[in-house]
C-alpha cells in the first residue's frame, strides 16, 4: 500500500460519492424550471404541486451535495498539498469562483424557493427556481474549468519558484477542452434528471396510483430524456471524443484498448485488455469503425499504445477500458429506450405500455453509473499525470500525510457515507411514495418544512 | 498586494465566523433551551433558510486562500490533516441532521438527529477556536514549508505541540462561549414568548463567562507569542481595537438588558469581528508562525501567488463578493422579523 494509492483512493471515493448528488441537482434544476414555467403560464395548481414535490426531493439531494462537496475543496490541500502549492494560482481561481459566483447565489435562492413561497410573488418564486438552476450550472462550469486545466493546461506560465501562474484569465475559462467537457457533462446531468423523473412517473403508473402525476412525470422525463440522450452522443460526445483523441492520444488508445497503431483501426465492443500479451482477450470488433469515428474515414491511422513509452501509459489500463465501455454501452441503451418511449408517447400508447414503463422504472440507476464511468474515463485517461504532460500524480500528493493517517480518514469517510447513502435512499423513497398531493393539513405542515 | 489579500482572506473568514457563528450557537443551545417541539422548530426555523448560505463563506474563504496563498493553503491543510477531516465529518453530520429532521416524523429518529445537531455544533465551535489558537501559537514547520501535527502531545505549547494543548483548549472554550452567546442573541431577535425570554436570561451568565475567558485568552496569547504585540507598539493607534472589543462587550450587556435585541446582536458581531481582526493584525505579515525558528515562518510574501493571478483575482473577487453581499442582504431582509411556525412555513 503506497501513499500515492491511498490519496488517489481517498479523492476518488469522496468525489465519486459526491457527484451522485450534483448530477441530479443540475438535471432536476432544469426540469423544475420547466414545471414552474408551465405552472406560471397555465396557472395550474397541479404543476405547482409537482414543482413543490420535486423541490422537496431537490432540497434533500442538495443538502447531500453540499455536505459531501465541502470535503472536496479541502482535499486539494489536505491530500494533494504538493500539487496545490504549485497549481493554486491557476486552479484555485475557478474553485474560489465557484464559491463566490455560484454557491452564494444558489444557497440564497434555494432558501427563497423552498421556504419563501408564501412570502414571494408567483413571478418571484419562478425566478428563484431559475436562479437555483443557473447557480447549479455555474457551479458545474467552474469545476469543469478546474478539471479541464488539469487535462489540458492552457494560459499558464511558471514563476521562478515553480508555481504555475495564469497569464490569460479568459483563456483559462474558455479552455476548449473545458467547453466540450462542459457540454457533454451537463447533458449527462440532464439525462440523470430525466430518467429519475420518468422512472417516478412510471412507478406511479405501474402502481395504478396518482395517474395524473404519473403521466406528467413520464411525459416531461421522456421528452427531456430523448433530447439529452441524443445530445450526449451527438454532438457533445462525438466532439469531445475527437478532441481527446487529438490531445490525449495515449488516453484514447487506452480507452479503446488499442495496443498497436493501425490504419483502419477497429472498435472493440467488448473484451478484456491483456497488458502482458498486448491483445484484447475474447474480442468482439467492428472493423474500421474507430478510424471512422475519430477521423471520418475508415482508413485513417489511429495511434496505439505502442507509440508511447510505457511510463506514459494510463496506469489503470483495464479499468479505463471498462469505464469507457460501460459509459458508451449505457449511452446506447439510453437512446434506444428514449426513442421507443418517445415514439409511443407520440402515438398515445406509452401510458399503457407496461413493458416500456418497467424499463423506464428499472433504468433509473443507469445514468448514475454512466456519469460515474464517464468521469472515471476522463480521470483515469489523464494518468499518470496530475497536470497533463507537466506534473505526475506521484509528485502531487501530500507526503507529510502518512499511509496510516490517509487510511484512517478514508475509512472514516466510507463509514459516514454508508450512513448517508442509507439515509438518502430512505428519505427520497418516502417522498416519492408520499407523492405530490398534500396530505392532511397537519401532515402538510410537517412536510412543507 | 500582499497586504490587501491578507485582509481579504481574513475578512472572508471573519465573515464566516460572524454569520455561521450564530447558527452554530443556536445548534449548541437548541437541545436544552427548547422545552417543546414547537419551540425547537422555531429555533431551527430561525436558521433554516440561511445556514447553508452562511457556510458558503467558509468555502469562499478556503477558495480565496487557495489561489491567493497556495503555499499556506497546502502547508496548513496537510499539516492540520486530522482535525480538518474531523471538522469535515462534523460539518457533514450537522448539515444532514439539521435539514433532515423535518423530513422525518418518527420521534426516535428526530431525537437522534437533534442530538447529532447539538453535538456537532458544539464540537465545531471548539474546533474552530482551537484552530485559530493553533495558527497564533505556531506549528513545527520543516525547512520545506510543511509540517504534520498530532492531535496532542504533552498538552503544552512548545517546539513540538499537538493540535490540543492548554492554550488551544482555551481558544476552543472562548469560541464555544462567544458563539453560544452570539446564538442566544440571535434568538432574542427571531423567536418570541417564553423561549425568547429564556434566551435573554441566558445572555448574562454567558456574558460574564465570556468576559473572563476573553481576558484569559488575551493574556495567554501574549504569553505564548509575545511578538503578537509588535504591530500594536509600532502603530499605537491600533490599540483602538482592544478598546473597542471592551466597548462591544459592554454594549452587549447594556443593550440586552434594555431590550434592544438587534443592537445587542450587532454588538456581538462587532465583538467577534474585532477579536479576530485584532488577532490577524497581531500576526501580520506572518501567516503561519514556526515553533522551529522565525526564519521558517510562512509569511505573506513567501506564500503569495504570482502578480497576474492576483490582479485578475482582485477584479472578479470584488465583483463577486459585492454580488454575494447583495444576496445576503436580500435574503435576510426577506426573512426578517420573528419566525412564524404556526403555518408550518419557515
Amino acid at each position: 500500500m503506497t501513499a500515492e494509492l491511498i490519496h488517489r483512493l481517498h479523492f476518488a471515493f469522496t468525489i465519486t460519492f459526491h457527484y451522485l448528488f450534483p448530477q441530479l441537482t443540475m438535471g432536476l434544476g432544469l426540469l423544475i424550471v420547466v414545471l414552474k414555467s408551465v405552472a406560471l403560464r397555465t396557472g395550474s395548481e397541479q404543476w405547482d404541486r409537482a414543482a413543490r414535490f420535486w423541490g422537496r426531493i431537490f432540497g434533500i439531494n442538495f443538502v447531500f451535495g453540499v455536505v459531501t462537496g465541502i470535503p472536496m475543496e479541502f482535499e486539494f490541500g489536505t491530500n494533494w498539498a504538493r500539487f496545490s502549492r504549485l497549481s493554486g494560482g491557476v486552479i484555485g481561481q475557478p474553485l474560489a469562483m465557484e464559491g463566490v459566483f455560484s454557491f452564494f447565489l444558489e444557497s440564497a435562492f434555494l432558501g427563497l424557493f423552498l421556504y419563501g413561497e408564501g412570502r414571494l410573488s408567483k413571478w418571484m418564486h419562478w425566478f428563484s427556481a431559475v436562479m437555483v438552476f443557473v447557480g447549479s450550472w455555474i457551479s458545474g462550469f467552474f469545476i469543469i474549468v478546474t478539471d479541464a486545466w488539469m487535462q489540458h493546461p492552457v494560459a499558464y506560465d511558471r514563476l521562478p519558484n515553480g508555481q504555475f501562474e495564469v497569464v490569460s484569465f479568459w483563456q483559462l475559462l474558455l479552455n476548449p477542452w473545458g467547453l466540450l467537457q462542459y457540454a457533454h457533462n451537463m447533458t449527462g446531468a440532464v439525462i440523470t434528471g430525466s430518467f429519475v423523473m420518468a422512472a417516478t412517473g412510471a412507478f406511479y403508473l405501474l402502481e395504478g396510483r396518482r395517474q395524473d402525476y404519473g403521466r406528467m412525470f413520464v411525459k416531461v422525463g421522456v421528452i427531456a430524456g430523448l433530447a439529452s440522450t441524443i445530445a450526449i452522443i451527438f454532438p457533445t460526445g462525438d466532439m469531445h471524443g475527437k478532441y481527446v483523441a487529438r490531445n490525449q492520444p495515449a488516453a484514447m488508445a487506452g480507452m479503446e484498448g488499442l495496443f498497436k497503431t493501425e490504419d483502419g483501426a477497429g472498435m472493440v465492443l467488448i473484451g478484456q485488455p491483456n497488458e502482458e500479451t498486448g491483445l484484447i482477450d475474447n474480442p468482439i470488433v467492428v472493423n474500421d469503425a474507430l478510424s471512422f469515428l475519430i477521423y471520418g474515414t475508415t482508413k485513417a491511422e489511429v495511434k496505439g499504445l505502442d507509440q508511447f513509452p510505457k511510463d506514459q501509459w494510463p496506469t489503470a489500463l483495464p479499468l479505463l477500458f471498462y469505464a469507457y465501455h460501460i459509459m458508451a454501452g449505457l449511452g446506447t441503451w439510453f437512446v434506444l429506450l428514449m426513442v421507443v418511449s418517445a415514439f409511443l408517447l407520440w402515438r398515445g400508447l406509452l401510458y399503457e405500455s407496461r413493458w416500456v414503463l418497467w424499463a423506464l422504472l428499472l433504468s433509473f440507476p443507469l445514468p448514475y453509473i454512466a456519469n460515474t464511468a464517464g468521469w472515471m474515463t476522463a480521470e483515469l485517461g489523464r494518468q499518470p499525470w496530475i497536470i497533463y504532460g507537466l506534473m505526475r500524480t506521484s509528485e502531487g500528493y501530500s507526503n507529510t500525510v502518512s499511509v496510516s493517517n490517509g487510511l484512517f480518514t478514508l475509512l472514516g469517510f466510507m463509514g459516514l457515507y454508508l450512513l448517508l447513502g442509507v439515509l438518502f435512499t430512505v428519505l427520497v423513497y418516502r417522498e416519492i411514495s408520499n407523492g405530490p398531493e398534500p396530505k392532511t393539513i397537519e401532515a402538510q405542515a410537517i412536510s412543507a418544512d | 498586494m500582499g497586504f490587501i489579500w491578507f485582509w481579504l482572506v481574513a475578512v472572508t473568514i471573519v465573515g464566516y465566523v460572524v454569520l455561521d457563528g450564530f447558527d452554530l450557537g443556536v445548534g449548541v443551545l437548541h437541545l436544552f433551551l427548547a422545552h417543546t417541539e414547537p419551540e425547537r422548530r422555531a429555533m431551527l426555523a430561525s436558521i433554516g433558510p440561511v445556514w447553508d448560505g452562511n457556510e458558503v463563506w467558509l468555502l469562499a474563504g478556503g477558495g480565496t486562500l487557495y489561489f491567493a496563498f497556495p503555499l499556506l493553503y497546502a502547508s496548513a491543510f496537510s499539516g492540520f490533516y486530522l482535525p480538518l477531516m474531523m471538522v469535515l465529518w462534523l460539518l457533514i453530520l450537522r448539515g444532514v441532521s439539521l435539514e433532515l429532521r423535518n423530513h422525518i416524523e418518527v420521534g426516535v429518529w428526530r431525537a437522534l438527529l437533534d442530538g447529532l445537531f447539538g453535538l456537532s455544533s458544539t464540537l465545531l465551535t471548539i474546533f474552530f477556536g482551537a484552530a485559530l489558537a493553533n495558527v497564533l501559537r505556531g506549528v513545527p514547520l520543516q525547512a520545506d514549508g510543511y509540517f504534520f501535527l498530532p492531535l496532542w502531545t504533552n498538552w503544552k505549547p512548545g517546539l513540538h505541540p499537538g493540535i490540543l494543548d492548554w492554550y488551544t483548549v482555551i481558544g476552543g472554550l472562548v469560541a464555544l462561549v462567544a458563539l453560544t452567546l452570539h446564538g442566544a442573541l440571535w434568538l432574542t431577535i427571531k423567536v418570541s414568548g417564553a423561549l425568547a425570554q429564556r434566551a435573554r436570561n441566558l445572555v448574562s451568565p454567558l456574558w460574564v463567562l465570556l468576559v473572563a475567558l476573553t481576558l484569559v485568552s488575551l493574556a495567554a496569547t501574549i504569553a505564548v507569542r509575545p511578538l503578537s504585540l509588535n504591530n500594536y507598539y509600532e502603530y499605537p493607534v491600533t490599540f483602538i481595537v482592544p478598546v473597542c472589543v471592551v466597548a462591544s462587550l459592554a454594549a452587549i450587556w447594556f443593550l440586552n438588558r434594555n431590550a434592544h435585541p438587534v443592537k445587542a446582536f450587532l454588538s456581538s458581531c462587532v465583538y467577534l469581528f474585532l477579536m479576530l481582526a485584532g488577532a490577524c493584525w497581531g500576526l501580520y505579515p506572518t501567516v503561519l508562525p514556526a515553533t522551529t525558528g522565525a526564519d521558517r515562518d510562512i509569511t505573506v510574501l513567501s506564500s503569495i501567488s504570482g502578480p497576474h493571478t492576483l490582479a485578475v483575482g482582485l477584479a472578479w473577487w470584488s465583483f463577486g463578493m459585492a454580488l454575494a453581499i447583495g444576496y445576503v442582504v436580500f435574503v435576510y431582509n426577506k426573512f426578517r422579523g420573528k419566525v412564524d411556525v404556526g403555518n408550518g412555513g419557515h
